[in-house]
């Protein structure tokens, strides 16, 4: 038996929460980060640092579209370039988001609630940035909407059994849920944004959009239900949305592509790009915002283990692919891999073993693992090797296949480049307005976790 | 003449006394109570709390279920592709489209049960305009005793609240 004098474990690094912290507090600390706006100048470098970017995206898009895709360099045989691996790189960063929400709501994971309002903007974002992509690859993007059904005057319809019709939808309906289960997870929270405004024209606007929620407690029953069964269908969703991008590839009979490892192997690499770009943004963040009491040394050491272990997942497939190659006997998979490992892409496959493959493993060790800088690093690295993958994935696949008559080379252009410089300063442009204006933690859910701490243990 | 009066407002500052309060208030028979607590409790506190929200959005999802599935089966019909004399009803390729649509409906369906269920948007209530309810979405819990009920006469509510340690107990004009 455990009395008050002997704690259990050790140390306030265990803690998912700050001693002392109550339920004002914790209110006061999330709530006047958008209301006082602390730290302007860390806020405005940042936020004109990435407003800059989207001006380059702005720019790179009005090229493309006065002058067609012929501005990347895609082409025979290399025809998915940096559209592609963009779109995969995003969509699989913003998994993260919804794993930590549903996934782990689920599982009854209590270390989510600190964290699972910024990742969701954080999917949220990123699905933005990713569903740019395959508009713009489109050609004649005008006619995006041939993509969706409906009674056309030449009584045609998409091709519902191609895998990238079925992205269409899977995207469209994740970006769509995502939404949802973000706003109403932010309906209370904005009801106590409306309470706290200090200026009668916040407290409007905060008021507007909370939808006149008080807390009622017959309200919070119905609230409860749809949260929960909206968890229960966006953990199916995501595991959906990436295995279907997979199928993209997997569908084609191109070496290095037609594998029915990739659906799940797709899917391990988004939460491991997810969860690293969620550490990669929150170390910074709690630093900068003196969120260390909220969002504590164990969340990071929960989410470096995750990393690891879908990192593991991965691997997994890597090798997989290998041992298939050399298995099957298959002529074309095992030039493919040869190809991939010393071929004219090279440089990037071992990249990508260098950042996913040997930089995690540093995470074993537990005092490196609660090392914020390292953590820190590791985390960028895996960011820079997942998007890595999906290059050496669609590239040099694409560049020799079957026939060495039809082989080429890839090169980026300015363009590509200052497309995916330009998302990217999108996607920390919504961040920034995220965090200038909403609460990005939720108080609700921090309530009542500090409520139940009260309680007893 | 007396403004006409929404209800009895009483704020608690912890959850302990204003469970207290609710079961008090609930011995007596009285049910035009209304509650706000700043996080979501155990369902049952009050009466009338159940919810159809569950098999709302489930017949949802079997209605995006089926018009997903039937959307595809009629446009491979409407516009057929004999593709090496393959069915045309291919219905394993249509199940990714049919569960997408299935999630999306129930989804959007959900929201919009929450929304009418709990009367929102409304941009006004009368418990809103009480300045101790804007501590009822940070830290505090409130319970209304509405007005309307004859069963429920205000003073001795006032008493069982104050007994249950209220922080405060002030009328809201309707």
């Amino acid at each position: 038996m455990n009395t008050p004098l002997e704690p259990r474990r050790a140390g306030p690094d265990e803690a998912l929460i700050a001693p002392g912290q109550t339920m004002e507090s914790v209110t006061r600390t999330i709530s006047d980060i958008p209301l006082q706006h602390p730290y302007p100048r860390f806020w405005w470098t940042g936020f004109l640092l990435a407003f800059a970017l989207v001006m380059l995206l702005v720019t790179a898009i009005a090229w493309l579209f006065t002058r067609g895709i012929g501005i990347w360099g895609i082409n025979v045989p290399v025809a998915w370039g940096f559209a592609i691996v963009n779109f995969v790189w995003w969509i699989g960063i913003g998994h993260a988001g919804t794993f930590i929400s549903a996934i782990l709501l689920l599982l009854h994971q209590t270390w989510r609630t600190s964290i699972n309002r910024f990742t969701e903007a954080m999917t949220l974002f990123a699905v933005a940035c990713a569903g740019l992509f395959p508009l713009l690859h489109l050609g004649r993007p005008q006619f995006f909407y041939w993509l969706l059904p409906y009674p056309d005057s030449m009584g045609l319809w998409p091709q519902f059994r191609s895998p990238l019709e079925w992205d269409v939808f899977a995207v469209s309906t994740y970006a769509t849920v995502s939404l949802v289960f973000w706003y109403v997870g932010l309906l209370p929270d904005l009801a106590t944004m409306r309470d706290r405004a200090a200026t009668r024209f916040k407290a409007r606007l905060y008021g507007l959009f909370s939808l006149g929620w008080r807390g009622d407690a017959r309200h919070w029953v119905h609230y409860q239900k749809l949260y929960l069964l909206l968890a229960g269908l966006a953990a199916p969703l995501v595991i959906s949305v990436h295995t279907i991008v997979g199928l993209d590839f997997a569908v084609a009979i191109l070496p290095g592509w037609h594998s029915t490892i990739f659906p799940p192997y797709f899917v391990a690499g988004a939460i491991f790009s997810g969860f690293s770009m969620v550490l990669t943004l929150i170390i910074p963040l709690r630093a900068v915002y003196k969120l260390q009491g909220l969002i504590t040394a164990r969340h990071l050491d929960l989410m470096a283990k995750v990393m690891m272990a879908t990192g593991w997942i991965v691997i997994y497939g890597y090798v997989e692919e290998f041992f298939n190659a050399w298995r099957s006997g298959n002529i074309y998979d095992r030039f493919m891999d040869v190809n991939r490992a010393v071929g004219p892409y090279a440089a990037y496959f071992w990249t990508l073993m260098a950042c996913n493959v040997i930089a995690p493993q540093f995470l074993w060790s537990s005092r490196l693992r609660r090392n914020v800088g390292v953590l820190f690093v590791v985390a960028l690295l895996v960011n820079v090797g997942m998007w890595v993958e999906r290059f050496v994935i669609v590239v040099t696949s694409l560049h020799r296949d079957f026939l060495p008559s039809s082989w080429g080379m890839y090169h980026a252009t300015f363009w590509d480049y200052s497309t995916l410089a330009g998302t990217i300063g999108l996607f920390f442009a919504l961040l920034f307005l995220f965090l200038r204006f909403l609460p990005a933690i939720s108080m609700t859910e921090m309530r009542r976790f500090v409520a139940s701490k009260e309680a007893g243990p | 003449m007396k403004p006409p009066v929404h209800g009895l407002l009483a704020a608690f500052a912890d959850e302990a006394s204003f469970r207290i309060a609710i079961r008090k208030l609930r011995e007596t028979g009285c049910t035009r109570i209304d509650a706000y607590t700043p996080y979501p409790l155990e369902t049952g506190i009050l009466p009338q709390a159940t919810t159809p929200v569950g098999w709302i959005m489930f017949c949802a999802g079997v209605l995006g279920a089926s018009g997903g599935f039937f959307l595809q089966w009629f446009a491979t019909h409407d516009y057929p592709l004999n593709v090496g004399g393959r069915p045309l009803n291919s219905w394993p390729a249509f199940i990714p489209i049919t569960f997408e649509l299935t999630v999306l409906t129930a989804a959007l369906v959900g929201v919009l049960t929450l929304f009418f269920l709990a009367g929102l948007p409304r941009l006004h209530h009368p418990v809103l305009t009480d300045p101790r309810f804007k501590r009822a979405s940070q830290d505090r819990f409130f319970i209304c005793v509405l007005a309307d009920d004859p069963l429920c006469p205000g003073e001795s509510m006032r008493r069982v609240m104050a007994d249950a340690h209220a922080e405060s107990i002030a009328e809201v004009p309707a």
